[in-house]
Protein backbone atom coordinates (compact mmCIF):
# COMPACT_ATOMS: atom_id res chain seq x y z
CA UNK A 1 0.00 0.00 0.00
CA UNK A 2 2.91 2.35 0.65
CA UNK A 3 3.66 4.10 -2.56
CA UNK A 4 6.00 6.81 -1.39
CA UNK A 5 8.15 8.12 -4.17
CA UNK A 6 5.71 7.21 -6.92
CA UNK A 7 4.59 10.25 -8.88
CA UNK A 8 0.93 11.16 -8.51
CA UNK A 9 0.34 11.15 -12.25
CA UNK A 10 1.55 7.66 -13.04
CA UNK A 11 -0.59 5.96 -15.74
CA UNK A 12 -2.02 3.51 -13.23
CA UNK A 13 -3.24 6.31 -11.03
CA UNK A 14 -4.71 8.27 -13.89
CA UNK A 15 -6.58 5.15 -14.94
CA UNK A 16 -7.85 4.70 -11.39
CA UNK A 17 -9.19 8.23 -11.32
CA UNK A 18 -10.74 7.76 -14.73
CA UNK A 19 -12.60 4.65 -13.57
CA UNK A 20 -13.82 6.43 -10.45
CA UNK A 21 -14.96 9.47 -12.39
CA UNK A 22 -16.90 7.36 -14.88
CA UNK A 23 -18.54 5.40 -12.06
CA UNK A 24 -19.39 8.63 -10.27
CA UNK A 25 -21.00 10.03 -13.40
CA UNK A 26 -23.02 6.84 -13.87
CA UNK A 27 -24.11 7.08 -10.24
CA UNK A 28 -25.15 10.69 -10.39
CA UNK A 29 -26.48 10.96 -13.93
CA UNK A 30 -29.93 9.41 -13.26
CA UNK A 31 -30.49 11.97 -10.48
CA UNK A 32 -29.60 14.76 -12.87
CA UNK A 33 -31.66 13.32 -15.66
CA UNK A 34 -34.68 12.98 -13.38
CA UNK A 35 -34.54 16.73 -12.88
CA UNK A 36 -33.90 17.39 -16.56
CA UNK A 37 -37.08 15.62 -17.59
CA UNK A 38 -39.03 16.83 -14.58
CA UNK A 39 -38.25 20.42 -15.48
CA UNK A 40 -38.94 20.24 -19.20
CA UNK A 41 -42.24 20.42 -20.99
CA UNK A 42 -43.55 17.04 -22.08
CA UNK A 43 -43.12 18.01 -25.72
CA UNK A 44 -39.40 18.64 -25.15
CA UNK A 45 -38.96 15.06 -24.00
CA UNK A 46 -40.86 13.45 -26.80
CA UNK A 47 -38.35 14.46 -29.37
CA UNK A 48 -35.14 13.06 -30.68
CA UNK A 49 -32.50 13.81 -29.48
CA UNK A 50 -33.92 14.08 -25.94
CA UNK A 51 -33.35 17.10 -23.73
CA UNK A 52 -30.10 17.12 -21.78
CA UNK A 53 -30.38 20.36 -19.84
CA UNK A 54 -33.00 21.41 -17.28
CA UNK A 55 -35.95 23.37 -18.63
CA UNK A 56 -38.28 25.93 -17.05
CA UNK A 57 -41.44 23.87 -16.62
CA UNK A 58 -40.70 22.35 -13.23
CA UNK A 59 -43.41 24.26 -11.37
CA UNK A 60 -45.96 23.52 -14.05
CA UNK A 61 -45.12 19.81 -13.80
CA UNK A 62 -45.25 19.98 -10.00
CA UNK A 63 -48.73 21.52 -10.26
CA UNK A 64 -49.81 18.56 -12.37
CA UNK A 65 -48.41 16.20 -9.75
CA UNK A 66 -50.49 17.90 -7.04
CA UNK A 67 -53.60 17.55 -9.19
CA UNK A 68 -53.07 13.82 -9.68
CA UNK A 69 -51.99 12.70 -6.22
CA UNK A 70 -52.20 14.08 -2.71
CA UNK A 71 -48.46 14.64 -2.64
CA UNK A 72 -48.04 16.33 0.74
CA UNK A 73 -50.36 13.93 2.50
CA UNK A 74 -48.28 11.06 1.11
CA UNK A 75 -45.05 12.71 2.24
CA UNK A 76 -46.54 13.19 5.70
CA UNK A 77 -47.57 9.53 5.85
CA UNK A 78 -44.05 8.52 4.91
CA UNK A 79 -42.52 10.87 7.48
CA UNK A 80 -44.78 9.58 10.26
CA UNK A 81 -44.18 5.92 9.41
CA UNK A 82 -40.43 6.25 8.95
CA UNK A 83 -39.93 8.31 12.10
CA UNK A 84 -42.03 6.05 14.30
CA UNK A 85 -40.25 2.93 13.13
CA UNK A 86 -36.80 4.50 13.36
CA UNK A 87 -37.24 5.66 16.96
CA UNK A 88 -38.64 2.31 17.96
CA UNK A 89 -35.95 0.30 16.16
CA UNK A 90 -33.17 2.35 17.73
CA UNK A 91 -34.53 1.74 21.21
CA UNK A 92 -35.45 -1.94 21.00
CA UNK A 93 -32.51 -3.02 18.88
CA UNK A 94 -29.89 -1.29 21.01
CA UNK A 95 -31.50 -2.73 24.13
CA UNK A 96 -31.44 -6.25 22.69
CA UNK A 97 -27.96 -5.68 21.27
CA UNK A 98 -26.76 -4.68 24.73
CA UNK A 99 -28.27 -7.82 26.23
CA UNK A 100 -26.61 -10.05 23.64
CA UNK A 101 -23.26 -8.33 23.87
CA UNK A 102 -22.87 -7.74 27.58
CA UNK A 103 -25.31 -9.76 29.66
CA UNK A 104 -24.94 -13.45 30.41
CA UNK A 105 -28.08 -15.55 30.23
CA UNK A 106 -28.90 -19.11 29.31
CA UNK A 107 -29.44 -19.89 25.63
CA UNK A 108 -28.03 -16.53 24.62
CA UNK A 109 -25.91 -17.96 21.85
CA UNK A 110 -28.73 -19.92 20.26
CA UNK A 111 -31.22 -17.13 20.56
CA UNK A 112 -28.78 -14.89 18.72
CA UNK A 113 -28.22 -17.49 16.03
CA UNK A 114 -31.99 -17.72 15.70
CA UNK A 115 -32.25 -13.97 15.18
CA UNK A 116 -29.57 -14.10 12.49
CA UNK A 117 -31.41 -16.97 10.84
CA UNK A 118 -34.63 -14.96 10.68
CA UNK A 119 -32.82 -12.53 8.39
CA UNK A 120 -32.77 -15.33 5.82
CA UNK A 121 -36.55 -15.57 5.80
CA UNK A 122 -38.07 -13.53 3.01
CA UNK A 123 -40.71 -11.05 4.10
CA UNK A 124 -43.02 -12.29 1.37
CA UNK A 125 -43.30 -15.74 2.86
CA UNK A 126 -45.90 -14.77 5.42
CA UNK A 127 -47.50 -11.96 3.50
CA UNK A 128 -50.93 -13.58 3.14
CA UNK A 129 -51.50 -14.42 6.82
CA UNK A 130 -49.97 -11.05 7.73
CA UNK A 131 -52.61 -9.44 5.59
CA UNK A 132 -55.28 -11.49 7.35
CA UNK A 133 -53.95 -10.47 10.76
CA UNK A 134 -54.10 -6.82 9.75
CA UNK A 135 -57.64 -7.30 8.50
CA UNK A 136 -58.61 -8.88 11.85
CA UNK A 137 -57.00 -6.01 13.73
CA UNK A 138 -58.79 -3.52 11.51
CA UNK A 139 -55.47 -2.07 10.39
CA UNK A 140 -55.98 -2.26 6.65
CA UNK A 141 -55.67 1.34 5.48
CA UNK A 142 -54.01 2.27 8.74
CA UNK A 143 -50.34 3.21 9.12
CA UNK A 144 -50.24 0.85 12.11
CA UNK A 145 -50.13 -2.05 9.68
CA UNK A 146 -46.74 -0.82 8.50
CA UNK A 147 -45.39 0.61 11.77
CA UNK A 148 -46.04 -2.17 14.28
CA UNK A 149 -44.36 -5.10 12.44
CA UNK A 150 -41.35 -2.86 11.79
CA UNK A 151 -40.76 -1.79 15.37
CA UNK A 152 -37.76 -4.06 15.91
CA UNK A 153 -35.76 -6.04 13.39
CA UNK A 154 -33.09 -8.71 13.26
CA UNK A 155 -30.57 -6.64 11.37
CA UNK A 156 -30.73 -3.87 13.98
CA UNK A 157 -30.20 -6.31 16.84
CA UNK A 158 -27.26 -7.87 15.02
CA UNK A 159 -25.75 -4.49 14.17
CA UNK A 160 -26.02 -3.08 17.70
CA UNK A 161 -24.73 -6.27 19.27
CA UNK A 162 -21.61 -6.20 17.09
CA UNK A 163 -20.94 -2.56 17.81
CA UNK A 164 -21.58 -2.71 21.55
CA UNK A 165 -19.51 -5.88 21.83
CA UNK A 166 -16.57 -4.25 20.07
CA UNK A 167 -16.59 -0.78 21.60
CA UNK A 168 -17.72 -0.99 25.24
CA UNK A 169 -15.05 -2.41 27.55
CA UNK A 170 -16.37 -4.76 30.22
CA UNK A 171 -14.37 -2.85 32.82
CA UNK A 172 -16.54 0.19 32.19
CA UNK A 173 -19.68 -1.81 32.90
CA UNK A 174 -18.12 -3.45 35.95
CA UNK A 175 -17.23 -0.03 37.29
CA UNK A 176 -20.82 1.04 36.76
CA UNK A 177 -22.05 -2.02 38.60
CA UNK A 178 -19.80 -1.35 41.57
CA UNK A 179 -21.36 2.10 41.68
CA UNK A 180 -24.71 0.35 41.98
CA UNK A 181 -26.06 0.86 38.47
CA UNK A 182 -28.91 -1.41 37.40
CA UNK A 183 -28.65 -3.03 33.98
CA UNK A 184 -31.07 -0.55 32.50
CA UNK A 185 -29.13 2.33 34.02
CA UNK A 186 -25.96 0.90 32.46
CA UNK A 187 -27.71 0.72 29.12
CA UNK A 188 -29.10 4.19 29.42
CA UNK A 189 -26.18 6.04 30.96
CA UNK A 190 -23.11 4.12 29.74
CA UNK A 191 -23.95 2.22 26.59
CA UNK A 192 -26.28 4.58 24.73
CA UNK A 193 -23.99 7.62 24.82
CA UNK A 194 -21.03 5.57 23.61
CA UNK A 195 -22.75 3.99 20.64
CA UNK A 196 -24.08 7.14 19.02
CA UNK A 197 -22.25 6.55 15.71
CA UNK A 198 -23.80 3.09 15.36
CA UNK A 199 -27.21 4.48 16.29
CA UNK A 200 -26.86 7.22 13.69
CA UNK A 201 -26.01 4.69 10.99
CA UNK A 202 -28.75 2.27 11.98
CA UNK A 203 -31.23 5.11 12.24
CA UNK A 204 -30.45 6.34 8.77
CA UNK A 205 -30.56 2.83 7.27
CA UNK A 206 -33.90 2.18 8.96
CA UNK A 207 -35.38 5.51 7.97
CA UNK A 208 -34.41 5.04 4.34
CA UNK A 209 -35.61 1.45 4.23
CA UNK A 210 -39.02 2.37 5.56
CA UNK A 211 -39.23 5.45 3.35
CA UNK A 212 -38.48 3.28 0.32
CA UNK A 213 -40.53 0.24 1.32
CA UNK A 214 -42.96 -0.80 -1.37
CA UNK A 215 -44.55 -4.26 -1.38
CA UNK A 216 -46.09 -4.39 2.09
CA UNK A 217 -47.44 -0.81 2.05
CA UNK A 218 -48.86 -1.56 -1.40
CA UNK A 219 -50.75 -4.51 0.05
CA UNK A 220 -52.15 -2.92 3.22
CA UNK A 221 -52.45 0.78 2.38
CA UNK A 222 -55.08 0.89 -0.31
CA UNK A 223 -56.89 4.11 0.35
CA UNK A 224 -55.32 7.24 -1.13
CA UNK A 225 -55.42 9.02 2.22
CA UNK A 226 -52.93 6.56 3.74
CA UNK A 227 -50.68 6.10 0.73
CA UNK A 228 -47.00 6.52 1.45
CA UNK A 229 -45.02 8.49 -1.08
CA UNK A 230 -43.85 5.34 -2.88
CA UNK A 231 -47.38 4.10 -3.42
CA UNK A 232 -48.43 7.58 -4.50
CA UNK A 233 -45.60 7.57 -7.04
CA UNK A 234 -46.72 4.23 -8.37
CA UNK A 235 -50.21 5.65 -8.76
CA UNK A 236 -48.75 8.60 -10.63
CA UNK A 237 -46.78 6.30 -12.91
CA UNK A 238 -49.75 4.05 -13.54
CA UNK A 239 -52.02 6.80 -14.82
CA UNK A 240 -53.77 6.15 -18.10
CA UNK A 241 -51.71 8.71 -19.96
CA UNK A 242 -48.04 8.63 -19.03
CA UNK A 243 -46.85 12.22 -18.78
CA UNK A 244 -43.17 11.58 -18.13
CA UNK A 245 -42.38 15.20 -17.30
CA UNK A 246 -44.96 15.16 -14.54
CA UNK A 247 -44.01 11.68 -13.31
CA UNK A 248 -40.33 12.52 -13.04
CA UNK A 249 -41.07 15.88 -11.43
CA UNK A 250 -43.01 13.91 -8.82
CA UNK A 251 -40.20 11.38 -8.47
CA UNK A 252 -37.72 14.20 -8.04
CA UNK A 253 -39.79 15.83 -5.30
CA UNK A 254 -40.21 12.48 -3.57
CA UNK A 255 -36.49 11.77 -3.67
CA UNK A 256 -35.43 15.24 -2.56
CA UNK A 257 -36.26 14.87 1.17
CA UNK A 258 -34.35 11.62 1.53
CA UNK A 259 -31.48 13.05 -0.52
CA UNK A 260 -31.25 16.05 1.82
CA UNK A 261 -31.41 13.89 4.94
CA UNK A 262 -28.73 11.64 3.52
CA UNK A 263 -26.39 14.43 2.45
CA UNK A 264 -26.74 16.02 5.89
CA UNK A 265 -25.65 12.86 7.65
CA UNK A 266 -23.60 11.28 4.89
CA UNK A 267 -20.25 11.87 6.56
CA UNK A 268 -21.17 10.07 9.77
CA UNK A 269 -23.15 7.53 7.83
CA UNK A 270 -20.44 6.35 5.48
CA UNK A 271 -17.87 6.57 8.25
CA UNK A 272 -20.21 4.52 10.42
CA UNK A 273 -20.62 1.90 7.71
CA UNK A 274 -16.93 1.71 6.87
CA UNK A 275 -15.22 2.18 10.20
CA UNK A 276 -17.54 2.00 13.17
CA UNK A 277 -19.04 -1.42 12.93
CA UNK A 278 -15.88 -3.43 12.55
CA UNK A 279 -13.39 -1.55 14.67
CA UNK A 280 -10.97 -3.84 16.43
CA UNK B 1 -44.96 -7.85 33.44
CA UNK B 2 -46.26 -8.74 36.89
CA UNK B 3 -44.29 -11.94 37.01
CA UNK B 4 -41.16 -10.11 35.96
CA UNK B 5 -41.55 -7.70 38.82
CA UNK B 6 -41.91 -10.61 41.19
CA UNK B 7 -38.75 -12.17 39.91
CA UNK B 8 -37.06 -8.84 40.38
CA UNK B 9 -38.11 -8.77 44.02
CA UNK B 10 -36.88 -12.28 44.51
CA UNK B 11 -33.50 -11.41 43.10
CA UNK B 12 -33.37 -8.40 45.38
CA UNK B 13 -33.80 -10.73 48.34
CA UNK B 14 -31.07 -13.08 47.18
CA UNK B 15 -28.75 -10.08 47.02
CA UNK B 16 -28.52 -9.91 50.77
CA UNK B 17 -28.17 -13.60 51.39
CA UNK B 18 -25.85 -14.91 48.66
CA UNK B 19 -22.60 -14.05 46.97
CA UNK B 20 -22.38 -11.03 44.73
CA UNK B 21 -21.67 -13.00 41.53
CA UNK B 22 -24.89 -14.95 41.88
CA UNK B 23 -26.87 -11.80 42.35
CA UNK B 24 -25.46 -10.36 39.16
CA UNK B 25 -26.13 -13.50 37.11
CA UNK B 26 -29.76 -13.58 38.23
CA UNK B 27 -30.17 -9.95 37.36
CA UNK B 28 -28.52 -10.48 34.01
CA UNK B 29 -30.89 -13.32 33.22
CA UNK B 30 -33.94 -11.21 33.96
CA UNK B 31 -32.77 -8.14 32.08
CA UNK B 32 -31.39 -10.25 29.25
CA UNK B 33 -34.66 -11.99 28.51
CA UNK B 34 -36.62 -8.80 29.06
CA UNK B 35 -34.48 -6.77 26.65
CA UNK B 36 -34.65 -9.29 23.84
CA UNK B 37 -38.36 -10.00 24.37
CA UNK B 38 -39.67 -7.25 22.03
CA UNK B 39 -37.96 -8.88 19.07
CA UNK B 40 -39.39 -12.28 19.81
CA UNK B 41 -42.88 -10.93 20.41
CA UNK B 42 -42.97 -8.92 17.19
CA UNK B 43 -41.32 -11.71 15.22
CA UNK B 44 -43.63 -14.29 16.71
CA UNK B 45 -46.78 -12.41 15.78
CA UNK B 46 -45.81 -10.88 12.44
CA UNK B 47 -43.09 -13.29 11.34
CA UNK B 48 -43.26 -16.81 12.65
CA UNK B 49 -47.01 -17.21 12.94
CA UNK B 50 -47.68 -16.02 9.37
CA UNK B 51 -45.00 -18.38 8.05
CA UNK B 52 -46.50 -21.40 9.75
CA UNK B 53 -50.00 -20.33 8.81
CA UNK B 54 -48.92 -19.94 5.19
CA UNK B 55 -48.07 -23.64 5.21
CA UNK B 56 -51.55 -24.38 6.55
CA UNK B 57 -53.27 -22.22 3.93
CA UNK B 58 -51.22 -23.78 1.17
CA UNK B 59 -52.97 -27.09 1.80
CA UNK B 60 -56.35 -25.53 1.14
CA UNK B 61 -58.39 -24.03 -1.58
CA UNK B 62 -58.95 -20.70 0.08
CA UNK B 63 -60.46 -17.50 -1.27
CA UNK B 64 -60.91 -13.99 0.01
CA UNK B 65 -64.23 -14.73 1.71
CA UNK B 66 -62.51 -17.29 3.89
CA UNK B 67 -64.31 -20.31 2.47
CA UNK B 68 -61.80 -23.09 2.45
CA UNK B 69 -61.51 -26.67 1.44
CA UNK B 70 -58.70 -29.04 2.37
CA UNK B 71 -57.02 -30.32 -0.77
CA UNK B 72 -53.70 -31.66 0.53
CA UNK B 73 -50.71 -31.04 -1.69
CA UNK B 74 -52.77 -30.30 -4.77
CA UNK B 75 -51.66 -26.66 -4.88
CA UNK B 76 -48.06 -27.83 -5.03
CA UNK B 77 -48.84 -30.33 -7.76
CA UNK B 78 -50.56 -27.63 -9.73
CA UNK B 79 -47.64 -25.33 -9.22
CA UNK B 80 -45.10 -27.70 -10.73
CA UNK B 81 -47.18 -28.15 -13.85
CA UNK B 82 -47.91 -24.44 -14.15
CA UNK B 83 -45.93 -22.99 -17.09
CA UNK B 84 -46.18 -19.50 -15.59
CA UNK B 85 -44.41 -20.68 -12.46
CA UNK B 86 -41.49 -22.02 -14.48
CA UNK B 87 -41.40 -18.85 -16.51
CA UNK B 88 -41.31 -16.77 -13.33
CA UNK B 89 -38.55 -18.96 -11.94
CA UNK B 90 -36.51 -18.60 -15.13
CA UNK B 91 -36.98 -14.83 -15.24
CA UNK B 92 -35.98 -14.47 -11.60
CA UNK B 93 -32.77 -16.42 -12.05
CA UNK B 94 -31.91 -14.73 -15.32
CA UNK B 95 -32.29 -11.29 -13.74
CA UNK B 96 -30.34 -12.42 -10.69
CA UNK B 97 -27.38 -13.64 -12.69
CA UNK B 98 -27.04 -10.59 -14.91
CA UNK B 99 -27.45 -8.22 -12.00
CA UNK B 100 -25.51 -9.87 -9.19
CA UNK B 101 -22.37 -11.34 -10.69
CA UNK B 102 -21.11 -8.19 -12.42
CA UNK B 103 -22.28 -6.13 -9.49
CA UNK B 104 -20.28 -7.91 -6.80
CA UNK B 105 -17.21 -8.09 -8.99
CA UNK B 106 -17.39 -4.39 -9.75
CA UNK B 107 -17.98 -3.62 -6.07
CA UNK B 108 -14.88 -5.53 -5.09
CA UNK B 109 -12.76 -3.70 -7.66
CA UNK B 110 -14.16 -0.34 -6.57
CA UNK B 111 -13.52 -1.14 -2.93
CA UNK B 112 -9.88 -1.90 -3.68
CA UNK B 113 -9.55 1.33 -5.63
CA UNK B 114 -11.21 3.36 -2.89
CA UNK B 115 -8.88 1.81 -0.36
CA UNK B 116 -5.71 2.88 -2.18
CA UNK B 117 -3.45 5.00 -0.05
CA UNK B 118 -2.74 7.61 -2.70
CA UNK B 119 -6.33 8.40 -3.57
CA UNK B 120 -7.46 12.01 -3.19
CA UNK B 121 -11.12 12.92 -2.74
CA UNK B 122 -12.03 9.63 -1.07
CA UNK B 123 -14.98 11.21 0.72
CA UNK B 124 -16.49 12.42 -2.53
CA UNK B 125 -16.06 9.17 -4.42
CA UNK B 126 -17.47 7.09 -1.57
CA UNK B 127 -20.48 9.36 -1.41
CA UNK B 128 -20.93 9.27 -5.18
CA UNK B 129 -20.89 5.49 -5.46
CA UNK B 130 -23.20 5.09 -2.49
CA UNK B 131 -25.74 7.73 -3.52
CA UNK B 132 -27.94 5.50 -5.74
CA UNK B 133 -28.72 3.29 -2.76
CA UNK B 134 -30.83 5.98 -1.10
CA UNK B 135 -33.38 6.11 -3.89
CA UNK B 136 -36.52 4.05 -3.73
CA UNK B 137 -37.08 1.13 -6.07
CA UNK B 138 -40.12 2.94 -7.37
CA UNK B 139 -38.08 6.01 -8.26
CA UNK B 140 -35.36 3.86 -9.82
CA UNK B 141 -37.90 1.95 -11.87
CA UNK B 142 -39.50 5.17 -13.10
CA UNK B 143 -36.18 6.79 -14.00
CA UNK B 144 -34.83 3.69 -15.71
CA UNK B 145 -38.14 3.16 -17.43
CA UNK B 146 -37.55 6.54 -19.03
CA UNK B 147 -33.89 5.84 -19.78
CA UNK B 148 -34.78 2.53 -21.42
CA UNK B 149 -37.70 3.95 -23.40
CA UNK B 150 -37.82 2.76 -26.99
CA UNK B 151 -38.55 5.99 -28.82
CA UNK B 152 -37.35 8.76 -26.57
CA UNK B 153 -35.10 6.92 -24.17
CA UNK B 154 -31.68 8.41 -23.62
CA UNK B 155 -30.00 5.02 -23.88
CA UNK B 156 -31.24 4.33 -27.38
CA UNK B 157 -30.12 7.83 -28.28
CA UNK B 158 -26.60 7.13 -27.01
CA UNK B 159 -26.55 3.73 -28.72
CA UNK B 160 -27.43 5.41 -32.02
CA UNK B 161 -23.97 7.03 -31.95
CA UNK B 162 -22.34 3.64 -32.27
CA UNK B 163 -24.74 2.62 -34.97
CA UNK B 164 -27.14 0.48 -32.97
CA UNK B 165 -30.79 0.71 -33.98
CA UNK B 166 -33.33 1.58 -31.29
CA UNK B 167 -33.97 -1.44 -29.10
CA UNK B 168 -37.43 -2.23 -27.85
CA UNK B 169 -36.31 -2.88 -24.28
CA UNK B 170 -39.77 -3.34 -22.85
CA UNK B 171 -40.91 -5.70 -25.55
CA UNK B 172 -38.36 -8.49 -25.23
CA UNK B 173 -37.13 -10.92 -22.61
CA UNK B 174 -33.53 -9.90 -22.99
CA UNK B 175 -34.24 -6.17 -23.00
CA UNK B 176 -36.48 -6.34 -19.96
CA UNK B 177 -34.04 -8.46 -17.99
CA UNK B 178 -31.13 -6.18 -18.83
CA UNK B 179 -33.14 -3.10 -17.89
CA UNK B 180 -34.21 -4.59 -14.56
CA UNK B 181 -30.73 -5.91 -13.84
CA UNK B 182 -29.24 -2.49 -14.49
CA UNK B 183 -31.68 -0.97 -11.97
CA UNK B 184 -30.51 -3.46 -9.38
CA UNK B 185 -26.88 -2.88 -10.24
CA UNK B 186 -27.21 0.87 -10.14
CA UNK B 187 -28.86 0.79 -6.75
CA UNK B 188 -26.69 -1.84 -5.03
CA UNK B 189 -23.13 -1.72 -6.40
CA UNK B 190 -22.21 1.23 -4.20
CA UNK B 191 -23.68 -0.38 -1.13
CA UNK B 192 -21.62 -3.53 -1.62
CA UNK B 193 -18.56 -1.42 -2.34
CA UNK B 194 -18.90 0.27 1.02
CA UNK B 195 -19.35 -3.08 2.75
CA UNK B 196 -16.18 -4.45 1.13
CA UNK B 197 -14.35 -1.25 1.88
CA UNK B 198 -15.24 -1.58 5.55
CA UNK B 199 -13.78 -5.08 5.53
CA UNK B 200 -10.60 -3.89 3.83
CA UNK B 201 -10.16 -1.06 6.30
CA UNK B 202 -10.67 -3.33 9.26
CA UNK B 203 -7.54 -5.30 8.35
CA UNK B 204 -4.81 -4.18 10.69
CA UNK B 205 -1.80 -2.59 8.97
CA UNK B 206 0.42 -4.54 11.41
CA UNK B 207 -0.51 -7.74 9.63
CA UNK B 208 0.90 -6.47 6.36
CA UNK B 209 3.96 -5.06 8.06
CA UNK B 210 4.67 -8.32 9.83
CA UNK B 211 4.18 -10.21 6.57
CA UNK B 212 6.53 -7.86 4.77
CA UNK B 213 9.18 -8.37 7.44
CA UNK B 214 8.73 -12.12 7.05
CA UNK B 215 9.38 -11.71 3.36
CA UNK B 216 5.89 -12.29 2.00
CA UNK B 217 5.30 -10.85 -1.46
CA UNK B 218 2.39 -8.50 -2.24
CA UNK B 219 0.70 -11.39 -4.02
CA UNK B 220 1.06 -13.68 -1.02
CA UNK B 221 -0.22 -10.93 1.22
CA UNK B 222 -3.26 -10.55 -0.98
CA UNK B 223 -4.10 -14.25 -0.92
CA UNK B 224 -3.15 -15.03 2.67
CA UNK B 225 -4.24 -11.84 4.40
CA UNK B 226 -6.65 -9.79 2.31
CA UNK B 227 -8.84 -12.54 0.89
CA UNK B 228 -9.34 -14.47 4.15
CA UNK B 229 -10.00 -11.24 6.04
CA UNK B 230 -12.72 -9.99 3.71
CA UNK B 231 -14.24 -13.42 3.12
CA UNK B 232 -16.97 -13.02 5.75
CA UNK B 233 -18.14 -9.83 4.04
CA UNK B 234 -18.07 -11.49 0.62
CA UNK B 235 -20.26 -14.29 1.97
CA UNK B 236 -22.52 -11.71 3.59
CA UNK B 237 -23.02 -9.80 0.33
CA UNK B 238 -23.53 -12.96 -1.73
CA UNK B 239 -26.21 -14.24 0.63
CA UNK B 240 -27.85 -10.82 0.86
CA UNK B 241 -27.92 -10.45 -2.92
CA UNK B 242 -29.34 -13.93 -3.26
CA UNK B 243 -32.16 -13.28 -0.85
CA UNK B 244 -32.84 -9.85 -2.31
CA UNK B 245 -32.57 -10.96 -5.92
CA UNK B 246 -34.92 -13.92 -5.50
CA UNK B 247 -37.52 -11.52 -4.09
CA UNK B 248 -37.31 -8.90 -6.79
CA UNK B 249 -40.72 -7.32 -7.22
CA UNK B 250 -41.05 -3.57 -7.59
CA UNK B 251 -38.72 -3.17 -10.56
CA UNK B 252 -40.44 -5.71 -12.82
CA UNK B 253 -43.87 -4.58 -11.69
CA UNK B 254 -43.13 -0.96 -12.54
CA UNK B 255 -41.11 -1.63 -15.68
CA UNK B 256 -42.98 -4.45 -17.34
CA UNK B 257 -46.38 -3.49 -16.02
CA UNK B 258 -48.93 -5.44 -13.98
CA UNK B 259 -48.65 -9.15 -14.58
CA UNK B 260 -45.11 -8.85 -15.89
CA UNK B 261 -45.83 -7.62 -19.41
CA UNK B 262 -47.40 -9.06 -22.52
CA UNK B 263 -44.88 -11.90 -22.85
CA UNK B 264 -44.61 -12.37 -19.08
CA UNK B 265 -41.04 -11.27 -19.67
CA UNK B 266 -40.94 -9.42 -16.35
CA UNK B 267 -42.92 -11.93 -14.32
CA UNK B 268 -40.74 -12.78 -11.33
CA UNK B 269 -41.67 -15.22 -8.58
CA UNK B 270 -42.65 -12.55 -6.09
CA UNK B 271 -44.64 -10.68 -8.71
CA UNK B 272 -46.47 -13.90 -9.53
CA UNK B 273 -47.08 -14.44 -5.82
CA UNK B 274 -48.49 -10.93 -5.48
CA UNK B 275 -50.73 -11.33 -8.51
CA UNK B 276 -52.10 -14.66 -7.34
CA UNK B 277 -52.68 -13.46 -3.79
CA UNK B 278 -53.90 -9.91 -4.12
CA UNK B 279 -55.19 -9.63 -7.66
CA UNK B 280 -56.74 -13.07 -8.18
CA UNK B 281 -57.27 -13.72 -4.46
CA UNK B 282 -56.30 -17.37 -4.65
CA UNK B 283 -54.71 -17.46 -1.22
CA UNK B 284 -54.13 -21.21 -1.14
CA UNK B 285 -52.24 -21.35 -4.40
CA UNK B 286 -50.16 -18.28 -3.64
CA UNK B 287 -49.30 -19.67 -0.19
CA UNK B 288 -47.91 -22.77 -1.85
CA UNK B 289 -45.98 -20.47 -4.14
CA UNK B 290 -44.63 -18.57 -1.12
CA UNK B 291 -43.31 -21.76 0.47
CA UNK B 292 -41.72 -22.97 -2.72
CA UNK B 293 -40.12 -19.57 -3.15
CA UNK B 294 -38.78 -19.78 0.38
CA UNK B 295 -37.30 -23.24 -0.16
CA UNK B 296 -35.70 -22.08 -3.39
CA UNK B 297 -34.14 -19.14 -1.57
CA UNK B 298 -32.79 -21.39 1.20
CA UNK B 299 -31.42 -23.93 -1.26
CA UNK B 300 -29.88 -21.36 -3.53
CA UNK B 301 -28.36 -19.51 -0.55
CA UNK B 302 -26.78 -22.74 0.62
CA UNK B 303 -25.40 -23.43 -2.84
CA UNK B 304 -23.92 -19.94 -2.95
CA UNK B 305 -22.55 -20.33 0.56
CA UNK B 306 -20.88 -23.54 -0.51
CA UNK B 307 -19.35 -21.92 -3.60
CA UNK B 308 -18.14 -18.87 -1.66
CA UNK B 309 -16.60 -21.11 0.96
CA UNK B 310 -14.71 -23.06 -1.65
CA UNK B 311 -13.15 -19.90 -3.04
CA UNK B 312 -11.34 -19.58 0.24
CA UNK B 313 -10.26 -23.18 0.69
CA UNK B 314 -8.80 -23.16 -2.81
CA UNK B 315 -6.20 -20.70 -1.61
Amino acid sequence: MNEVGVKWYSPGKLFTYLVLIIISILSIFPFYWMFVIGSNHTSAINKFPPAFIPGASFFQNAQNVFINIDFFKAIMNSVVTSTAITVSVLFFCSLAGFAFAKLEFKGKKWLFVFIIATMMVPAQLGIIPSYMIMAKLGWIDSLNAVIVPGMVNAFGVFWMRQYIGATIPNELLDAGRIDGCSNFKLYYAVVLPSVRPALATLGLITFMNVWNDFLWPLVVLKDRSVHTIQIALKTLNGAYYQDYAMILAGTFMATLPILIVFLMFSKQFIAGLTEGSVKH
Amino acid sequence: MASNLEVNKKSAITVTSTKKTLKQTTKDHISGYLYIAPFFIIFGVFGLFPIVFTAFISLHKWNILGTREFIGFKNYQLLFTDPLFWKALGNTFSIWVISTLPQLFLALVLAFILNSAFLKGKQFFRLAVFLPNITSVVAVAIIFGAIFGEKYGVLNYLLSFIGIDPINWKGSYFGTHVAIASMVMWRWTGYNTIIYLSALQSISKDLYEAATIDGASKMQQFFYITIPMIRPMVIFTVILSTIGGMQIFAEPQMFAGAGGGALDQGLTMTLYLYEEAFVRNSFGYSSALAWVLFLIIVLFSLVNLFITNRIKSAE
